[in-house]
């Protein structure tokens, strides 16, 4: 029996379709069995991001009307047999589908699979509780910016409703050098404000750009910063502890994150 | 017998006059002596308005009722009721009361777009975020950090206060006063307390040990009693 994790934000633009394809590919890397499930109806684009997107044949919505099997509508990853994506349909609207039609699907994949990462559309609306509806744990993604962290505390907030465990948080597209000027929101304030757990930090990498253009997730290239932060995530899903990456040379800040996790410096 | 007995009893006080009803007798054999007594006693122009205090003893009273008694006294033109007293509670009244008069404790985060509203007195274990808002009829304490809104004595009451352990509010109300939080990006206090200033007619923080010579009567039943 498999677990089923929701990437989720609140607000766009912030990468959760990059965080679901990328933690996807390192659970991979970890020889898991995981499926990628896209509910994002009408303004798909994870299939864009794992290159899959000429082998679409059926989406969830031939799957929730039922014009296929839900294993016909699996597309097995370029890269590795283990990684496979329900893509959602391009044509329909996320009325399409019921939450309880997605949980259907969710409970049904759950058997095969060790991880089922779904990516949430953005917003608090309709396709957010489709995807939440299946879904056994939350990571909610932010980036170090005032609007999204304030996304980021109102779907905490709608997820401590949901029957799951407290969600864990990623911090997404950190700068360097702002937040050493004190020009981005701290990783430090973010958690004492959010008070959710911190599951990693990603750092705002050129890469992430140029891999999901080429349809190739930054999480296969071995030597980017940000491909070791998705690794990293993944390790710790999985139960490792694996302490937060260095964010630069200076103390300050990764004295005060590594404080947070009682960890000596 | 029960026609011997004085049902109505008045007693000077340096406040005015208290008029104590027997409790036992109908409403209109009441009234009906209480016209009898106030008509007896002629007063010149000269004297000053008298307010006057109705003690009912074990009889309630509703609203209409309460009209008509504060009628017939009225028509003495020197009399002004001040108050109707009671010592009987409906069940409705009971539960209001002591709605208004409970603190309620709550551990939580209260979030972006989340909103707790609670009668009496408020205590927060845990922080408001910037988007969430809390409101209680009474006091306001929290534990934690405040970010978001906190509007205290929401129905009216300006002597109730907000305090915080940390104190960075988008805004803070008292009754139907507001203020917020300057343009300027600003640091929070530790461990303050906004209250309404009487003479400055606004929203003023102080530290909480100054605010507590203030409001000594903060937390005291009779408080809560009154304004609830």
């Amino acid at each position: 029996m498999g677990e089923a994790i929701v990437i989720t934000s609140g607000k766009g633009g912030v990468g959760k379709t990059t965080t679901t394809a990328n933690l996807g590919t390192a659970l991979a890397l970890q020889k898991k069995k995981v499926c990628l499930v896209d509910t994002d109806i009408g303004l798909r684009n994870l299939d864009v991001v794992m290159g899959l997107e000429n082998r679409i044949i059926y989406d969830i919505v031939d799957v929730v009307n039922e014009r296929c099997k839900t294993k016909q509508a699996l597309i097995t990853d370029k890269r590795f047999d283990c990684l496979h994506l329900l893509p959602a349909a391009q044509t329909s609207d996320k009325s399409e589908v019921t939450p309880e039609a997605v949980k259907a699907i969710v409970q049904e994949l759950k058997q095969e699979y060790d991880y089922i990462v779904i990516d949430c559309p953005a917003g608090i609306e309709q396709g957010y509780k489709n995807a939440v509806a299946g879904a056994d744990k939350a990571i909610v993604v932010t980036t170090p910016e005032k609007s999204s962290v304030r996304d980021a505390d109102r779907i905490i907030g709608l997820l401590e409703q949901e029957e799951m465990e407290s969600p864990k948080l990623v911090i997404n597209r950190i700068r360097n050098h702002m937040m050493k000027n004190g020009d981005m929101l701290d990783v430090d304030e973010i958690v004492n404000v959010l008070s959710i757990d911190l599951l990693g930090i990603v750092i705002d990498d050129d890469a992430v750009i140029k891999a999901s253009n080429s349809g190739e997730p930054v999480a296969m290239k071995p030597n980017s910063k940000a491909s070791l932060a998705y690794r990293n995530i993944a390790r710790r899903i999985l139960g490792e502890t694996v302490p937060l990456m260095k964010l630069d040379e200076e103390r300050g800040v990764l004295a005060k994150v590594k404080k947070f996790f009682g960890m000596r410096t | 017998m029960a026609a011997n007995v004085q049902k109505v009893m008045i007693k000077g006080t340096r406040d005015g006059l208290t008029l104590h009803l027997d409790d036992q007798c109908s409403f209109s054999s009441l009234l009906k002596e209480l016209q009898n007594q106030l008509s007896m006693n002629g007063l010149t122009d000269e004297h000053p308005m008298i307010r006057v205090t109705i003690k009912l003893g074990n009889r309630y009273l509703n609203e209409e009722q309460k009209e008509k008694l504060t009628e017939v006294v009225r028509e003495k033109q020197k009399l002004v009721v001040e108050k109707i007293e009671s010592d009987v509670l409906t069940k409705k009244e009971a539960l209001e009361w002591k709605e208004n008069t409970e603190i309620t404790p709550l551990a939580k985060t209260v979030r972006s777009g989340q909103l707790v509203e609670v009668k009496g007195d408020l205590l927060l274990i845990g922080d408001v975020n910037p988007g969430g808002q809390i409101k209680a009829t009474g006091n306001i304490f929290v534990m934690g950090s405040l970010r978001g809104i906190a509007h205290a004595g929401f129905e009216g009451d300006t002597n109730a206060v907000i305090a915080s352990s940390y104190m960075q509010p988008s805004q803070l109300r008292i009754a139907d006063q507001l203020s917020r939080s300057p343009d300027y990006e600003s640091e929070g206090v530790y461990m303050e307390c906004g209250f309404i200033d009487e003479s400055m007619e606004k929203i003023r923080i102080d530290r909480i040990q100054e605010v507590v010579k203030k409001r000594p009567d903060l937390v005291s039943f009779e408080r809560r009693m009154i304004n609830g």
